[in-house]
């Protein structure tokens, strides 16, 4: 057990760690930034932006997360940590819109009615009428969403990008025991589990306040 | 000409399509596999979920949670380099199938239990006041019932699995991403090479989503009966799953 959990491997796992939440945490607030205007354009837009949004998110809705990692990795020349935050940003801001659109969906017709009725531009309507309650109403999906890309972020570990996953990994490369091992899997699993379960019991809290 | 799409590139995708088509046809088999068995575990835990009994109720907790809260990559990880240590080899067609199948059993599990909250009370003490037993209930009863709803987000956990099964190429799975990543890697013509694999991927996961997004508004708008308040409650169930 000493040997799993000494110090150097603790603090190489709690760099990977680190790595993994500064990606997620980029990466989110990215893509509910992009997911947004792409919401709007596809909700809103009758002319070519709003067709564009509209290839955008379901070409990236309907192919794997795996395919833009590489893609972004091989094809862009940056930096790893930067290949992944793009290639995240990419994938997710897809998802992050559909999850505002069904929000903005959700907002009854009077509300646009009654915001027009009182001399509100259609900019206006959307700023302070329709987006403030389609965003309250996501923050549980949002969140939900966020735990999705925390677990998903191990998918970086195939271009050789050291997350949380990748140290593990990498440490494990050292073992012999099937005890070490174990314990090693044990413990990547609980500390995602940790920290997503959290999240999870967020969301479920948060939807009960609503 | 010599970009990351040149003409010749194409051209080599093109010849070696036997290449991608091996990859697409392992993909389809790992997802029809793997659906299947997340189906069998997604309705048991989910049935089991909406039990008197408190036992069942735990288990099926645990399961959801553990699955769900920790990444498929670890778990896949954990079948092809943590198993072979007390002597279980899997070969990889068989982590992946039991990898996806597990995982989205998980999200299913939560779909179902969903649907089944969703049906009114009456219907479980009409089932009682004949003399059906539990399971009968849910056999004969509820489940019939449920599936109309559960259908558009089952099929949305469809295609998250088929996405997904593209984990295998991180333990050279053969499946689609993989042939493509290794084809692509012996000759570094990756741009053609993913930009064929997305598009087969899009043939694959596009019709389904299509449909599910056209049976959820065709709910929406009332032609099923009595949905509004079982949609309410399936957003619980499609958490993470987008």
């Amino acid at each position: 057990m000493s040997q799993v959990f000494n110090q150097a491997n603790m603090l190489f796992l709690l760099n990977g760690m680190k790595l993994t939440l500064i990606i997620a945490l980029i990466s989110i607030v990215l893509s509910i930034f992009f997911g947004t205007i792409l919401a709007i354009l596809r909700n809103f837009s009758n002319g070519i932006l709003g067709k564009v949004a509209t290839v955008y998110i379901e070409v990236f809705r309907n192919t794997p997360l795996l395919l833009w990692i590489l893609s972004i990795r091989f094809l862009v020349p940056i930096p790893p940590m930067y290949s992944g935050i793009v290639s995240f940003t990419l994938f997710t801001s897809a998802v992050m819109a559909e999850i505002l659109r069904g929000g903005m969906n959700s907002v009854s017709d009077g509300q646009y009615e009654a915001a027009y009725s009182q001399g509100f531009s259609k900019f206006q309507t959307l700023k302070y009428i329709i987006l403030p309650q389609s965003f309250r109403s996501c923050i549980p999906t949002f969140l939900s969403q966020s735990v999705t890309v925390i677990k998903d972020t191990s998918f970086l570990w195939v271009v050789g990008i050291e997350e949380f996953t990748g140290k593990g990994m990498i440490i494990m490369g050292s073992f012999k025991s099937s005890y070490q091992v174990f314990l090693l899997f044990g413990a990547l699993a609980a500390t995602y589990f940790i920290i997503n379960f959290t999240i999870s019991c967020s969301v479920r809290t948060i939807k009960t306040v609503y | 000409m010599n970009g990351p799409f040149a003409r010749f590139k194409w051209e080599a995708v093109f010849r070696d399509y036997n290449v991608f088509f091996e990859g697409f046809l392992t993909t389809f088999e790992v997802a029809v596999l793997g659906l299947a068995l997340a189906l069998i575990l997604g309705v048991i835990f989910g049935v089991i979920s909406t039990s008197k009994v408190k036992v069942f109720k735990i288990i099926s907790r645990i399961y959801v949670e553990i699955i769900q809260n920790t990444p498929l990559v670890i778990q896949v990880f954990f079948l092809f380099n943590g198993l072979p240590y007390i002597k279980i080899i899997l070969p990889v067609f068989a982590i992946g199938v039991l990898g996806v199948g597990v995982y989205h059993g998980a999200y299913i599990a939560e779909v179902v239990r969903a649907g089944i909250i969703s049906t009114p009370k009456g219907q479980f003490e009409a089932a009682k006041s004949q003399g059906f037993s539990h399971i009968q209930t849910m056999r004969y009863i509820i489940l019939p019932q449920t599936i109309k709803i559960i259908i558009p987000p089952l099929t949305n956990q469809l295609v998250n699995l088929i996405k997904n099964t593209s984990v295998l190429a991180m333990i050279a799975g053969g499946d689609l991403m993989y042939m493509a990543d290794s084809w692509s890697s012996s000759n570094m013509y990756y741009g053609p090479a993913y930009v064929v694999t997305g598009i087969l991927y899009f043939i694959l996961c596009y019709p389904l989503a299509r449909f599910a997004r056209k049976l959820e508004l065709r709910q929406k708008m009332g032609k099923v009966t009595d949905t509004s308040a079982s949609i309410e409650g399936l957003s619980v169930a499609t958490e993470g799953g987008l």
